[in-house]
């Protein structure tokens, strides 16, 4: 088996996962210049929503084919994350837009541990095995396996980024967005309503998040209260190491994350002659985000902005 | 002037009294005092870094806890054990006392500080926060992961059997008895903590009001006008997060021999959230804002801890002392943030501060 090739799609699918999650970060920090520490939590209700919700579906209708169920499940999940997000920004950010910029900072922080609290109460804190939706034999291609599952995060991703390029290129509401992200008051007298853009940009990153949320519950086949943390911590990262803002850095980002990250695991030992194993591929990121960040310190297509007062 | 002699007095009285009071209702109340003195210490060394200098830090337990595993190893049976060259060296045992490990923390610490200071220099406030974040968390999976291949921090298991504190051959891990009156081990912690406390307060304080704070608060506030009237933005920013990362290791060498025990398990990012959550919602960069914020923070939920075991049973278990804590922190976090955003005592009136220096009391 050709490690190299495999570790290559992993990261590859990893990374898209993360590219999805950094898209609702990044789209958000574009608008209203603020980090949403809860965009992890969103993912992780979408996944617990959608673990329910298959549960259920496969109890009440038993015959029923994994890919229906998938296809509900995620149309449901979605609903609820979006729901979610649009009223944690409504409850929690929107009063603070003109405040100082660390005070909606905490509220986000703070919106990240009430709903892994409450998710911990409604759900308990154990972890729940993920139904098998989709068939789990592998593919083999030139040494390397995938399974249908991966097959499906890397289309589905694709075809996501194509929908959103559209939208935020081509539609009224894109342009809006875009209005919004570059002055948010100018777009307001030329008619532009920022409130609803901005909701609606929430809910968008939401229906991403949950999506990547079943995405890697389908993947790692376990769902836990505590499973959006890491992932969106690592999908910030990659929002940042793209050049947070902007569109198609998220993506670089996060698929040259994803990548980084499966490679450094996959070779660490072995370059460092056994002395650091694979426990330091979570540091990985991080490592190679400092660097970047050194040499490139808007990220790698962040435009360079001046410091505003 | 009288008047605030008197309140110090009374204040002072106050804080000497109280491991008293709280002994009176078990060790265990005590021991939340310290807990609660050991935040407030922590707070005020982010304080300087994110209040006065306005660099967003989300990595500060980091330097919390490169102060403990310094003292940790030097003072505890780990290093010994592991190296014989280190134990022929001292046949009795590392036993490094306080005067030697405060200076060392506050150094070490400093340095580190220093060095995650200069790669991040030119960063703007958010690439800052998540390359601090980035910094806590690699110090953390070091020291999960430092047992092998050679075993320095014993990994997840954690150094135990750390020597308390010795203060002029007197033991602070024993109570000690004066006269008919037992002095125990928690209380004397108490005072230690509350001098280390006291003491940071009057540099911070002393600081603020320095050409180094006011040079800190006007990188704050604007860095490029503060570079252009001649401010070494760069030394200074590396300062701010050398003097705050050497407050976090003084306090983390507190913290080990305080537990006696460390392990990677107390320096997650929840912990340097909470240490973030502490100074803002006091009042970020105003310093008894940012003690009540610590103490508000740190001391509430402990005590909840005691209170709340009936709630636990009349839920069946979903609800227990520590969901309810991380629960109640959640919503102070965000309901204390939209009533108040500037923190619950915040700077009064922004930025004339400077002009009346004597806002003490």
């Amino acid at each position: 088996m050709d490690i190299f090739l495999q570790q290559m799609i992993n990261g590859l699918v990893l990374g898209s996962v993360y590219a999805l999650v950094a898209l609702g970060y990044t789209m958000v920090y574009g608008i209203i210049q603020l980090i949403n520490f809860a965009h992890g939590e969103v993912l992780m209700v979408g996944a617990l929503t959608a673990w329910t919700a298959a549960g259920l579906l496969q109890t009440t209708f038993p015959g029923m084919p994994g890919w229906v169920i998938l296809i509900i499940i995620t149309v449901i999940a979605c609903t609820v994350a979006a729901v979610l997000n649009f009223s944690i920004e409504k409850i929690a950010y929107r009063p603070l837009r003109n405040s100082p910029r660390l005070a909606p900072l905490i509220t986000a922080i703070g919106m990240s541990l009430l709903l892994q609290t409450v998710a911990m109460i409604i759900w308990k804190p154990n972890p729940k095995p993920f139904p098998n939706l989709l068939p789990t034999t592998p593919y083999e291609i030139a040494g390397a396996v995938i399974s249908p599952t991966d097959l499906l995060i890397l289309s589905l991703t694709a075809v996501l980024l194509m929908a959103l390029v559209w939208l935020v290129n081509y539609t009224s509401l894109g342009r809006a967005m875009r209005a919004t992200a570059e002055n948010p008051r100018v777009a307001g007298l030329m008619g532009v309503k920022p409130d609803v853009v901005i909701s609606a940009t929430f809910v968008i990153g939401a229906v991403l998040a949950a999506i990547a949320g079943i995405m890697l519950a389908m993947k790692y086949g376990t769902v836990q209260h505590a499973m959006g943390f890491l992932p969106g911590l690592k999908a910030f990262t990659a929002a940042v190491f793209g050049g947070i803002g902007n569109l198609a850095g998220a993506v670089v980002g996060g698929v040259l994350l994803g990548v980084i990250e499966a490679l450094g695991s996959g070779y660490i030992g072995v370059m460092t002659g056994n002395v650091l194993g694979s426990q330091y591929s979570e540091i990985f990121a991080f490592i190679v985000l400092i660097v970047i960040l050194t040499l490139r310190p808007s990220g790698l297509l962040g435009e360079r902005v001046a410091d505003r007062a | 002037m009288k008047n605030k002699a008197i309140l110090y007095i009374v204040g002072a009285i106050v804080l000497l009294l109280i491991p008293m009071f709280l002994q009176t209702f078990g060790n265990a109340w005590v021991r939340i005092a310290d807990t609660a003195l050991l935040y407030v210490l922590l707070a005020i060394g982010l304080n300087m870094v994110v209040g006065y200098a306005g660099l967003l830090d989300l990595g500060y337990v980091a330097f919390f806890a490169v102060g403990a595993y310094l003292y940790a190893l030097l003072a505890s049976p780990q290093l010994t054990q592991v190296f014989p060259w280190i134990a022929a060296m001292y046949p009795n045992g590392l036993h490094t006392p306080i005067w030697i490990i405060i200076p060392l923390a506050a150094g070490v610490a400093g340095l580190f500080g220093i060095l995650l200071g200069a790669p991040t220099l030119k960063l703007r406030g958010d690439y800052l926060a998540i390359v601090t974040l980035g910094f806590g968390e690699i110090i953390r999976v070091f020291l999960n992961n430092l047992d092998q291949p050679i075993n320095i921090t014993n990994g997840p298991k954690g150094l135990a059997g750390i020597d308390p504190f010795q203060i002029f051959g007197v033991s602070l891990g024993k109570p000690v008895m004066i006269g008919t009156f037992q002095l125990t081990s928690v209380a004397m912690y108490y005072y230690l903590f509350l001098a280390a406390v006291l003491f940071s307060i009057v540099v911070s304080h002393r600081l603020q009001y320095s050409r180094v704070g006011r040079a800190w608060m006007a990188i704050r506030e604007d860095e490029i006008a503060a570079k252009a009237m001649g401010i070494n933005t760069r030394n200074l920013k590396l300062l701010a997060f050398g003097m705050g990362a050497s407050f976090g290791g003084v306090s983390g060498s507190l913290f080990a021999s305080f537990q006696g025990f460390v392990s990677p398990e107390s320096f997650t990012l929840m912990e340097s959230v909470m240490i973030v959550a502490m100074v803002v919602l006091g009042g970020l960069g105003h310093l008894p804002g940012v003690v009540l914020g610590a103490v508000l923070l740190a001391a509430l939920p402990e005590v909840l801890r005691y209170v709340a075991s009936p709630l636990q049973a009349a839920t069946g278990g979903r609800l227990d002392a520590s969901i309810l804590r991380q629960l109640l922190i959640a919503l102070a976090m965000i309901s204390v943030m939209l009533l108040r955003p500037r923190g619950l005592w915040p700077t009064p009136d922004h930025g004339k501060s400077l002009q009346a220096p004597a806002v003490g009391g």
